[in-house]
């Protein structure tokens, strides 16, 4: 298939990671990367690329999964709009699993509520069309990849004068939160593996911080196994060479300055806000809400729920998601959390930190 | 045909039920054993060989129509391919049939002729059966169950705990479409595609493997979980180690392009006309041969082979020359976010 098979050629594949050892033995100490987007977690799994890597070269899962990434009261209020009246909820795939205080969609989807998996936003604003009489609402995580199709889909209900169909925006977007990240004191990232997809839409320049202020070598990444591989051996250069920069390997995708209709339409309906990330806290302009103009489709201020406040637990999920500890050092890991008994988010989107682990990071029977 | 509705009428044994009956369920897959009527189906198996293979499935797909298919054709088609894995050659079907009231009867009537043409395929017949209207919301639509016997056709142990080291694991086309064609059609998921459903009988395709049926220790039908699923069965029942090469797996291109887009793995999707087969290594040619001259062989081929390492796990070799375990499904696969 093309734009598929020529960046899976075994033989090329081969090659890097030759390149990547022999890189590697000029590395002055150990490095950490880190991959951003939950994709390439679990591409890198899926490819078997971390066991091949020398030992000098560690990878750590980053926040880019917006199932994982999104706050348990977020999920907690998508719960409640579901107990209104005459309402269809729609959302992603994977957020219908992720627990709340009490429950989860998927146990209310049991209980006889009309909850929906979409594919695409413009989905649920068929439901919209189709069901007059109900309010459809759609809840939306996601980063800059998706944010654009959202807004796209607000717009169009606005032309159309639909009335009955309404957003629980729990967007995120992700330079505020690298740059958190990289401020901790914990933080031992020296080196980015850029999300592809999100790059698409902001384009490179928004990651200039982390190297003009921080340092740290950088490479906006693709998805295929040459991809990666070819992203680690740039990162090396970087690292050796001492110069760190953005470079673009996913260049037949992301380009400078991004995509600036998509900008410009996020920018239309949404305004950027102080928003909490699950184990992450309240982050500086990290999320998005309405803007003034669209709050006619503002699900947060049409349907108000009471959230509790989270307590505390066990699940370590902050931590992996900042890249602190690696999943299996989470007490819960395996033992009382699995996938079909998640306890954390990262356990239970396909894209998760914790779910790859625990698919893929088995140790090979005798 | 009636443009009219299931009614509960059409369940309640009277004279609308046995309209409905004679009408659609004799004048199709009348035959003289169930012509009868009777409340059993009396068999003459005509056999000297007294193993029976006796199995039974319920269809509850949703959507009822798909790409390549409908519930009826996977009602015979499970049936009989359960039969067929097991060395079997199937014989009769029963056919139970619950419909939500309200239920088209047109559609039913698509249903039971694609059943009919399903049942001439696989030559096999319904000896017996029974239908039941439910009140609306109480059933999604219609539910099928199908039992089946089956005569065994060979005195090889084939099973899913015979797999032996060296074995080598023949699947017998490409995979992932059935579970592809059925998310196309899943509300708020539609999309347009040209794949069909994989869906077909495998019982003649198995006789023809059967003239080597020493050389065939397992074979098994990757319905739900897929190839991963069935693969971690079996390498879990015969304690053995099985290794995939992922180069090898046969995946048509638009299959691979609807998983590729929505983020499906085909290993982890349904099956309904593939079949596993774990055969000795000397023999691996013949059969892929004999296969390959059957209609629903055509693209067999060899994926991997078994081995005494890594016992009760899958491993796949992966395109970036590594390996990583192929794991048990935990959950259906979601399409992902981005």
């Amino acid at each position: 298939m093309k734009y598929v098979d020529e960046f899976r050629n075994p033989k090329l594949a081969k090659q890097l990671i030759k390149l990547i050892h022999k890189l590697a033995t000029q590395l002055d100490k150990p490095i950490s990367i880190m991959e951003v987007c939950g994709s390439h977690t679990v591409a890198m799994f899926r490819y078997g690329i971390r066991k091949i890597l020398p030992d000098n070269i560690r990878v750590i899962a980053g926040p880019g999964c917006p199932v994982c990434v999104t706050s348990q009261e977020d999920i907690d209020r998508a719960i409640g709009i579901c107990e209104y009246p005459d309402t269809i909820i729609t959302t992603f795939g994977d957020m219908i699993k992720v627990p709340g205080t009490k429950t989860t969609l998927r146990q209310m989807q049991a209980h006889g509520r009309d909850i929906r998996v979409v594919y695409s936003t413009l989905n649920a604003l068929d439901f919209a069309r189709e069901n007059k009489q109900k309010k459809v609402i759609h809840i939306a995580v996601g980063f800059e990849t998706t944010i654009p199709t959202v807004a796209a889909a607000v717009q169009r209900a606005k032309q159309e004068k639909l009335k009955n169909f309404y957003v629980l925006s729990s967007h995120k977007i992700i330079p505020p939160a690298l740059k958190v990240l990289v401020a901790s004191p914990k933080s031992e990232i020296s080196g980015f593996l850029l999300p592809g997809h999100v790059s698409t839409i902001i384009g490179a320049k928004p990651y200039e911080f982390l190297v003009k202020k921080h340092k740290i070598p950088c490479v906006i990444a693709g998805f295929e196994a040459l991809d990666i591989l070819q992203s680690i051996v740039m990162l090396l250069n970087q690292q050796i060479s001492k110069q760190p920069k953005v470079e673009m390997q996913y260049a037949r995708c992301v380009n400078t300055q991004g995509n600036l209709f998509a900008q410009k339409m996020i920018a239309q309906v949404f305004k950027v806000s102080d928003v909490q990330w699950r184990g992450l806290g309240v982050m500086k302009k990290s999320g998005l809400i309405f803007r003034p103009e669209y709050k006619a489709f503002d699900a947060m201020r049409h349907f108000p729920v009471k959230v509790l406040k989270v307590k505390k637990t066990a699940c370590r999920c902050g931590d992996v998601l900042q890249g602190i500890i690696n999943p299996p050092q989470c007490v819960l890991f395996k033992k009382i959390c699995n996938p079909s008994m998640p306890i954390g988010p990262c356990m239970v989107s396909s894209e998760g930190a914790c779910s790859a682990y625990y698919r893929y990071g088995g140790k090979r029977n005798g | 045909m009636d443009k009219g509705k299931i009614t509960l009428a059409h369940g309640n044994g009277g004279q609308v039920m046995q309209k409905l009956i004679n009408k659609m369920i004799i004048s199709n897959f009348g035959n003289p054993i169930l012509n009868r009527l009777d409340d059993g189906a009396v068999l003459d198996l005509k056999s000297r060989n007294n193993k029976l293979v006796f199995t039974t499935d319920s269809f509850v797909v949703d959507p009822i129509f798909f790409p390549g298919g409908d519930i009826g054709k996977l009602a015979v088609c499970g049936t009989v391919n359960d039969l067929a894995m097991m060395g079997a050659k199937p014989l009769y079907l029963s056919a139970g049939v619950i419909i939500e009231e309200g239920f088209a009867i047109a559609d039913l009537y698509k249903i039971i002729i694609s059943m009919k043409k399903t049942l001439a395929l696989a030559d096999v017949k319904i000896v017996c059966g029974d239908t039941k209207v439910v009140n609306k919301g109480h059933c999604d639509k219609i539910f099928i169950n199908t039992s089946g016997i089956g005569i065994k056709q060979t005195k090889a142990r084939i099973t899913s705990s015979n797999a032996q080291p060296g074995d080598l694991i023949i699947v017998s086309g490409t995979i992932g479409e059935h579970g592809v064609s059925i998310m196309s059609q899943r509300e708020g998921l539609k999309f347009k595609t040209q794949l069909k459903s994989d869906c077909a009988p495998l019982n003649g395709l198995v006789a023809d493997m059967l003239k080597f049926s020493d050389a065939v220790h397992v074979m098994r039908d990757p319905t739900r979980g897929g190839v991963a699923a069935a693969l971690n069965e079996i390498a879990e029942h015969s304690n053995l180690g099985i290794e995939i090469n992922e180069e090898n797996l046969p995946v048509s291109s638009q299959a691979r392009g609807a998983c590729e887009i929505l983020g499906l793995d085909p290993l982890y999707l349904a099956c309904e006309g593939r079949l596993l087969a774990f055969v000795a290594p000397n023999k691996a040619k013949d059969i892929i041969k004999v296969m390959h001259e059957n209609q629903f062989g055509r693209k067999a081929q060899i994926i991997g082979k078994v081995v005494s390492g890594h016992k009760k796990q899958v491993y796949l070799s992966t395109l970036a020359g590594s390996d990583r375990i192929l794991d048990v499904p935990i959950a259906d696969q979601m399409p992902r976010i981005c």
